[in-house]
């Protein structure tokens, strides 16, 4: 089913990050149509099978205020008819054609896929062309979709304590950048959201000038190209304008939020503005930083784990993490669960020390070898997913990176040194840049607020 | 424009539409001939059964290895399997936690365990070069046979587990899933989950651990998969290496078989959520049954397959009342759980309730279409090739063909037992084991006293039948 890939969850492993990898690269075949649409195809011949992706530069990073949460509808609505299909009809046919299909929002990108057997690529294409420019949405079931859409949304956040402390975390951390509303929407912007916002942004962003197709599998590229010309190639280029994204402004101070929802345990996050690749001081500085998140949590033998976890005992859980390759600039995270007699503040506190731990003293050779050979053996390992291969180009050229990034990726990072680790913490893990939020648990057992909110309205969230 | 195309163009679209999809309908199955994976099985002499399949391309190995060892076993002791496993990694021979994970992680190896009610799983994802592969084969090796179960680290992982069950307790989800195997399975192992009660964690011994692992943890109760690059020489060497300091010891004995439910069963939970989960289930099938595959493609027809099954049709694409709506049947040594499950806005949840109940109703009444049927061996045969495509995919298969007992040619076969499937024998499958008039169900959610006026928290609304 659709669904939104949510926030950057910390305690995924960091070293799975885009990366493709000399050891493991096969080529990948690069074509762009006349009307834009760039195809990149990466033949992988293990099995008979394809995944097929449509990458759209198009997330919630992109919205403004007052319709957030269209970019998501709108991929519900990508299933809901188009002018040959009826509403399902895309789905019935990818299922009888075998495949597996979804797709999923971000922050910047929205992302569609079937994985097929590989005589049945014609089925995507001829899909995938249809729904890009030719899309129905009609009223009725953009007002039962929009239903759907907030059903989700009280699934993952408003019922889920730790998400929807991201979610305030979120907003408060940012000042201006689109990356402080959740790909989801806001509860009052899904309530007004109507179906000529959804049109509007099907019209502007939707189309083969700002789409990117990968193909990765048993196919031989020239076939891929030929068939992709067939399908997409009589589709208009649309003009696209450069989204006006609302800059961050300077942070002028540490921020602190309580977030009060029904919930057992308390949840610690804390955020530093960092950059990303495209706009960091030094091209080293992203890589360093994603060393730092794999010394401090990249497995078991790592900082958080050995010296909060099974150290001091102080966290039931922690992790950190951070994202080189996003649209805009992000977040260092750290992320935490107080052990049983601890609180939230001595969490917080210990955090702080393991900070001010790798902003003083370089780190230990022996830990960064480690972390290299986890991201070598990580390069090996990913080559059993098919998807996650296709998933790593799509992500980075959405976000107008180059996928020949990922190849370079495991250098570089092999490339940083102990006093570059120590200088991107010195110099982005400050006060200033920080914004900590703490979850405090209210009783599960009263329902009485929960039962009121219902009266008033579909989407009151949880208090 | 894109959405305001001419007629002429529209028409020509969809005749060619028409006749692309009359293409595709030729192919009925081919894929027949595609090769499935060959698998060979062999004993170790200390009574493991291997199931290996070679892997050439890339240069890494999976191993999984299951032990009868799951919380079916547990006894009064809810949680205990679960902890045994999760205390491997924590200190075996001579290595405390932290040089475990210096091993592991130093030459980038994966290592997991895992226990549903049935087995413990304990898997490892490593590179096939040196050093990485005899390091974490040695560490391996050491965790299965020779964990210390130190006090000291003991209790600071049951002190974390009980941390980790209240979060649990956060989820409307997860506290509708636990009420809903208790009420499906009553006094059967299966009823508890696996992750154990507070109680229980908070009361478990070193030695009931211990002894535990003594009991299980043995060559004659385990199953071996192995996919990698690794010619058969290899693997049985691998295997050798893996389980040989695991004494032979006794398979666990057969589990106790689950009664059917006697009554309907009605739980209503009170929880302060925006939406209200319900779930309904009851006793469904065993691995090998002879109903499995007229009740797979059933369900695959009725909840199973996503977007186009007929609950989903029901609940989310005709009436918008829930994100997700599914059902399944997951088979078990005995039989599991048929489940369906749904999560609405508190004042639809009676509404969205008879909705999938209804659907039931009507699905065991009619059975599916032909169309359906078709439709559903399509999709299921046809995407045959992406469940078998992965290393990850075929270990997996691997062991849960060993542990099941499955003929070799299971995966061989598999097309051609969904293809043979009728209508018919679906709705007598359904018909025969599916029972609405004696479901469990299981609401949680604010609306709870709507549903039954006047609920106590996690009342028992219709007595349950005796066993």
């Amino acid at each position: 089913m659709p669904r939104r890939s949510i926030v950057p969850r910390l305690l995924l492993p960091v070293l799975l990050l885009p990366s493709l990898a000399t050891l493991a690269a096969t080529e990948v075949h690069e074509r762009q149509l006349d009307n834009g649409l760039k195809i990149l195809v990466k033949p992988d011949h293990r099995a008979p099978i394809l995944t097929s992706q449509v990458w759209y530069r198009i997330g919630s990073s992109y919205e403004y205020g007052g319709i957030t949460g269209v970019s998501h509808v709108l991929e519900h609505m990508m299933f809901q008819g188009t002018e040959r299909l009826a509403p399902g009809e895309f789905s019935r046919i990818v299922a009888e054609n075998g495949g597996e299909e979804n797709a999923f929002t971000g922050r910047d990108y929205t992302a569609y896929y079937q994985n097929l057997a590989n005589d049945r690529l014609e089925v995507s294409f001829e899909l995938e062309a249809e729904r890009m420019r030719h899309l129905k949405l009609s009223e009725k079931e953009f007002l039962k979709e929009l239903e759907v859409v907030k059903e989700e949304r009280r699934m993952r956040t408003d019922d889920d304590p730790q998400s929807l402390t991201y979610e305030r975390f979120s907003a408060a951390a940012y000042d201006a950048s689109p990356y402080r509303n959740p790909v989801i929407g806001w509860p009052g912007d899904l309530e007004q959201l109507g179906l000529d916002d959804v049109r509007d942004w099907y019209r502007l962003w939707y189309a083969p000038n700002n789409a990117i197709l990968v193909v990765a599998g048993d196919v031989d590229p020239e076939q891929v190209f030929t068939l992709a010309e067939k399908h997409f190639g009589p589709l208009a280029a649309e003009t696209i304008r450069p989204p006006k994204t609302r800059a961050e402004p300077e942070q002028l101070g540490e921020k602190r939020l309580r977030v009060q929802a029904p919930a057992k345990e308390s949840y610690v996050l804390m955020g530093y503005k960092t950059p990303s690749l495209a706009d960091a001081d030094e091209p080293w500085e992203p890589y360093a930083l994603e060393m730092l998140s794999s010394i401090l949590d990249g497995g078991d033998s790592a900082r958080l784990s050995r010296e909060l976890v099974r150290g001091a005992r102080i966290a039931a859980s922690a992790g950190a993490g951070y994202r080189a390759f996003e649209r805009l600039p992000g977040l260092f995270l750290f992320e935490g669960v107080p052990a049983k007699g601890q609180t939230a503040e001595t969490l917080e506190t210990a955090l702080r020390e393991q900070i001010t731990r790798v902003q003083s003293e370089p780190v230990d050779p022996a830990e960064l070898e480690r972390v290299r050979n986890q991201v070598i053996a990580a390069k090996v390992f990913e080559r059993d997913s098919l998807f996650y291969q296709a998933m790593q180009i799509g992500l980075l050229e959405t976000i107008g990176l180059d996928w020949r990034l990922a190849d370079t990726y495991v250098d570089r990072l092999a490339e940083v040194t102990p006093e570059q680790i120590q200088a991107v913490a010195r110099k982005y893990l400050t006060p200033e840049r920080l914004t900590v939020a703490i979850l405090d648990p209210q009783p599960l057992e009263s329902k009485t607020q929960a039962a009121a909110n219902t009266q008033l309205g579909a989407s009151t969230h949880v208090r | 424009m894109c959405v305001e195309r001419q007629s002429d163009r529209i028409d020509r679209a969809a005749r060619r539409l028409t006749a692309w999809l009359a293409g595709t309908l030729l192919f009925t199955s081919p894929l027949l001939a595609q090769a499935t994976p060959e698998i060979q099985t062999w004993n170790t002499d200390n009574g493991t059964r291997v199931l290996f399949v070679a892997a050439p391309e890339i240069p890494m190995v999976d191993v999984r290895l299951v032990f009868a060892a799951g919380s079916a076993r547990d006894g009064e002791r809810s949680g205990l399997a679960s902890m045994t496993a999760a205390m491997l990694s924590e200190g075996a021979g001579d290595w405390d936690a932290d040089a475990i994970a210096d091993r592991l992680d130093g030459v980038g190896a994966v290592l997991s365990t895992d226990v549903d009610r049935d087995m413990a799983t304990v898997a490892l994802r490593t590179l096939t070069r040196q050093p990485a592969f005899d390091t974490a084969v040695d560490t391996f090796a050491t965790l299965i046979a020779r964990p210390t179960f130190a006090p000291g680290e003991l209790e600071r992982v049951r002190q974390n587990r009980l941390v980790a069950l209240r979060q649990e307790d956060e989820s409307p989800r997860s506290v509708g899933q636990k009420a809903l195997y208790r009420a499906v399975f009553g006094s059967h192992p299966y009823a508890s989950d696996p992750s154990g009660t507070p109680e229980s964690i908070a009361d478990l011994k070193r030695a009931e651990l211990a002894d535990f692992h003594a009991r299980h943890y043995v060559g004659s109760n385990a199953v071996l998969a192995i996919v990698g690059a690794l010619d058969r020489a290899g693997a049985e060497a691998l295997a050798r290496r893996l389980v040989s300091g695991l004494p032979s010891g006794e398979p666990a004995a057969p589990l106790p078989p689950v009664p059917e439910l006697a009554d309907a069963i009605l739980k209503s939970i009170d929880f302060p959520s925006s939406q209200t989960t319900v779930l309904a289930g009851q006793p469904g099938m065993r691995r090998g049954d002879p109903d499995y595959f007229a009740l797979h493609v059933g369900n695959h027809i009725l909840g199973g397959s996503g977007l186009v099954s007929i609950l989903m049709d029901e609940i989310r694409e005709k009436r918008g009342l829930s994100y997700s709506t599914y059902s399944y049947f997951l088979p078990l040594a005995q039989p599991g759980p048929f489940l369906m499950s749904l999560q609405t806005r508190n004042d639809q949840a009676e509404q969205a309730r008879a909705v999938m109940l209804d659907t039931l109703k009507r699905f065991i009444d009619q059975g599916p279409t032909e169309e359906e049927l078709t439709a559903a061996r399509k999709n299921i045969t046809g995407g045959f090739p992406l469940k078998i495509a992965s290393n990850s995919n075929i270990v997996q298969y691997l062991a849960v063909i060993g542990f099941y007992d499955l003929p070799l040619d299971y995966l061989d076969r598999f097309r051609e037992r969904i293809e043979s499937v009728t209508a018919e024998q679906i709705r007598d499958a359904f018909a025969r084991r599916v029972h609405p008039e004696r479901l469990a169900i299981v609401t949680v959610g604010a609306s709870s006293t709507q549903v039954e006026a006047g609920s106590a928290t996690e009342q028992v609304s219709l007595a349950r039948g005796t066993h």
